[in-house]
């Protein structure tokens, strides 16, 4: 008997139906993949059968019994556990406070604090992590890190039912390794596992069973090892998908843009490099080795404390976002969401926000103008929008993020640092993002690009500099850039018991 | 995985918890500090222009004058923890404060019993705030302006004109000294049963629940956090604290007045911000916002000792609130800048 189902599932936001009739069914002590491109409904199935969305049409079964779950507490009681993709821990509470949420240790009825981090400690050390001290503010941990509390948090209240949507995207190889012998341990106990993944060697690895959805619908439940990857993208799509990665076109000559000699800055600790006109180059490591602080140093956000940087030639000094903006440099976050775009406004105004003066006569924006120059950025960068007057928010990750850099690129940024800006993106639109990518290089600008995904990394760029704690330690270019070379340089570390997270 | 086996588990040092909450407790830190200062200012001023160094009178007044504000402030406290903000405050201390000048009759059951009824109607003003708030999903700051002017005018229905008697046992049981104690104000065990009410609740499933909804209303949910409940109980349990302060605010003053409460909304949305309670909600101390009123109560007799021409106070006082503010923001930026660069 299943230990869940969801049953002809039908559920509408606004006008927009998100799922279509859609079924999905998951055994105790199976791990279950739920497959398909962004806006397939992975998450709002997940979501209904966890209690936070209640569906429109259709039922949900437990144990193969109708219930209805009004709100996640119902779920948490019928023993369903899940990690949504947008993460629950409260940022201005402890990691022990975020633990123990709900269930704190009492004594007649009055929170006992004291023993709330020894608690919380204990949980940490039962999934094997260490390096997350639970008095920390969640507030202060790395993304990883959060995803690892959330994931202890969850599995900590044995649920029966466990959903984890993208539980992997913000963790690096090793990280990944510590979650999947996790979910080991609870399939050996009979708990009945479903996840969402874009990272296909992750479901072969780990499913017993793969469901795929698309638009909405379900597509069919298929083994995990009956299925190629192949196939699978295919029936996500609905299309063939030719190569998924676009190599980067060789550069025709090496003319030095970006020069930076002995970065210090917090986490950076000394980093020379020297970036191309054209140039993808990679910034690879472990997650949580600097490629963020580095970056941020260099958008002035990380205020560099030593060091040179040259743009063109020409030393400056980055102090501050402006500094950075002014020399032509922009940043794309992971979070877009929080970090630049203003979703309920349209494609035109996130667009043209910070060039209005130069668009302006005397205070009134010529519409024209305007118009050419965001239709033109439309074209250029393959925006997919009805229109220009579409609400960012109801536009797809992908082109959020094309939303984004556009942006960026109508204030003339030459040098484009690229943070993560694929995590938790559909393969479609990942394809898209690669484009992209290779079009930006091909045009002459200058891209610095970190991922948490080897496999990208590997695929997309000229060259790759690993970091580890703060330093670049390798260098890989032309036909020595591989995954396994990747992966090689960065955890040439002495070996340890535990996943240790670095702050 | 069960929480059963946590007793065998590692202890956390001393040292570390308390540089954990040091670090974390920095505004809280900030306004204790603030409040220190002020009072030494008031120490310093008072002898230059007394001659002697401040007594008991000095101390009794000082703290009956700050605690209506204390009182609300706490209430405000709750509600600015959810992220809203209450600015019926006043209205109910109004209403309140009125409504015991107007009833309450020389004989202990009588003083029991209104004192209850004053606590009572606070407590149903604030249900009413916190009903439109979570069941009608109103934004906090329009339905409180709106049962603000609500309140006054049930208060000037109540007592047109001020007036009123409060018995004086039940004044000097709020606002006079236990000579027992060594003449040590009632106040100050008002006080002091307030910040031990404050750590007991602080320690209920109800507070956690505030302070995740401040933190991230969605991922409190997500969390199996009761929301709608929680948000109710803090308009409610913030209205009571209302009222206590009407209550408190008659006693003090022995009689009614139906818009001498009406500061009180901007005076305890100060006390909070002074007390390092974010007014994003999810973070803060009523502690802090107790710190707070009596920095407020300082501030005024401070400006009083200096000389400052009285009907230039408010001017200082708002410059004061804008400074404190500052320093505290850019001492928490500085402590921060320090700690990520040491660690």
């Amino acid at each position: 008997m299943p230990s869940i189902e969801g049953v002809q599932v039908s559920k509408w936001f606004g006008g927009v139906r998100a799922l279509r009739e859609a079924s999905f069914s998951a055994e105790p002590g199976e791990v279950h993949a739920l497959v398909g491109e962004n806006g397939a409904g992975k998450s709002t199935m997940i979501k209904i059968l966890s209690g936070l969305f209640r569906p429109d049409l259709g039922r949900v079964r437990v144990d193969g019994r109708d219930v209805t779950l009004d709100n996640p507490q119902a779920a948490m009681r019928l023993g369903i556990g899940t990690i949504f993709q947008e993460l629950t821990l409260l940022p201005y509470m402890t990691v022990a406070e975020n633990l123990l949420l709900g269930r704190e240790p009492r004594r007649g009825g009055i929170i006992n604090r004291g023993a709330m981090p020894v608690a919380a400690q204990a949980l940490l050390d039962e999934a094997g992590i260490g390096g997350i001290q639970p008095l920390e503010l969640v507030a202060n941990l790395s993304l990883a890190q959060r995803q690892i509390v959330e994931i202890v948090k969850t599995i900590s209240r044995q649920p029966k039912i466990l959903f984890m949507d993208e539980p992997t995207s913000a963790l690096a190889a090793r990280e990944v390794e510590w979650l999947f012998g996790l979910i080991n341990t609870l399939r050996e106990r009979g708990t009945c596992i479903v996840f969402t993944s874009h990272r296909w060697n992750e479901v072969k690895g780990i499913a017993n069973r793969i469901t795929i959805y698309r638009n909405g619908e379900t597509v069919g439940t298929y083994d995990a090892s009956a299925l190629g990857e192949e196939e699978a993208v295919e029936r996500m799509t609905g299309r063939k998908l030719e190569m998924l990665f676009t190599a980067p076109a060789p550069l025709a000559e090496y003319k030095p843009v970006l020069e930076v000699r002995d970065l210090v800055a917090n986490g950076v600790n000394g980093v020379s490099l020297t970036a191309h006109q054209g140039e993808v180059l990679g910034i690879g490591g472990l997650a949580g080795q600097g490629q963020r602080e580095l970056l941020l140093s260099l958008f002035g956000v990380n205020r560099p404390r030593g060091g040179t940087i040259a743009v063109h030639g020409q030393a400056t000094r980055i102090g501050s976002p402006r500094d950075a903006i002014r020399r032509g440099i922009a940043l794309i976050p992971e979070d877009r969401k929080t970090e630049g775009l203003l979703l309920p406004l349209p494609v035109r105004q996130n667009l043209t926000l910070p060039i209005l003066d130069r668009l302006a006569s005397a205070g009134f924006v010529r519409r024209r103008e305007e118009a050419d120059l965001i239709h033109a950025m439309i074209d250029q960068l393959g925006i997919r929008t009805p229109s220009a007057d579409q609400p960012v928010g109801a536009l797809s990750g992908g082109n959020q993020q094309k939303v984004l850099i556009g942006r960026w690129l109508l204030t003339q940024a030459r040098i484009l640092l690229l943070y993560d800006i694929t995590r938790g993106v559909d393969v479609a639109t990942k394809h898209d993002i690669y484009e992209l990518i290779r079009r930006l290089s091909e045009q002459g600008h200058t891209l610095l690009l970190y991922s948490t995904d080897t496999e990208e990394i590997a695929h997309v760029c000229h060259r790759i500099l690993i970091m580890r704690e703060g330093r670049f330690v390798s260098e890989l270019s032309g036909p020595n850039i591989s995954p396994e070379a990747i992966v090689a340089a960065a955890i040439r570390v002495p070996g340890q018991v535990k996943v240790e997270v670095p702050t | 995985m069960s929480i059963a086996a946590q007793r065998t588990s590692v202890r956390i040092a001393t040292g570390d918890r308390l540089r954990f909450y040091s670090t974390q407790n920095v505004p809280l830190l900030l306004s204790l500090g603030l409040l220190v200062a002020m009072i030494v200012l008031y120490v310093i001023l008072f002898v230059a222009k007394q001659g002697h160094a401040p007594g008991s009178f000095e101390f009794v007044t000082t703290v009956n004058n700050t605690m209506s504000v204390g009182l609300a402030s706490v209430g405000q406290t709750l509600v600015v923890l959810t992220g809203g903000i209450d600015l019926s405050v006043g209205g109910i201390v109004d209403l309140t404060n009125s409504l015991a000048a107007t009833m309450m009759a020389n004989n202990p059951g009588s003083m029991l019993l209104i004192s209850l009824l004053v606590l009572l109607v606070g407590a149903g003003a604030g249900l009413l705030n916190g009903l439109l708030v979570a069941f009608g999903r109103l934004q906090p700051i329009v339905v409180t302006l709106a049962t603000l002017a609500i309140w006054q005018g049930v208060a000037l229905f109540v007592l047109p004109q001020p007036g009123g008697t409060i018995p004086n046992d039940f004044s000097n049981l709020l606002t006079g000294t236990v000579p027992a104690l060594g003449n040590l104000p009632c106040g100050i065990i008002v006080l002091l049963l307030l910040i031990a009410l404050w750590q007991v609740l602080r320690r209920t499933l109800f507070l956690v629940a505030l302070y995740a909804i401040g933190n991230d209303e969605r991922a409190a949910r997500a969390n199996g956090t009761p929301i709608l409940l929680a948000k109710v109980g803090a308009y409610t349990l913030g209205g009571a604290f209302s009222g206590a302060a009407g209550l408190y605010f008659a006693a003090f003053t022995t009689s009614g007045d139906a818009t001498s409460g009406t500061p009180l909304t901007l005076t305890s949305i100060a006390a909070v911000v002074l007390g390092g309670i974010s007014l994003f909600g999810g973070r803060g101390s009523a502690v802090g916002a107790l710190a707070g009123a009596f920095i407020l109560t300082l501030l005024l007799s401070n400006l009083f000792f200096a000389g400052v021409n009285p009907q230039l106070q408010d001017l200082f006082s708002g410059l004061f609130l804008i400074l404190a503010v500052v320093a505290s923001t850019l001492v928490g930026r500085l402590l921060q800048r320090t700690r990520r660069s040491a660690g």
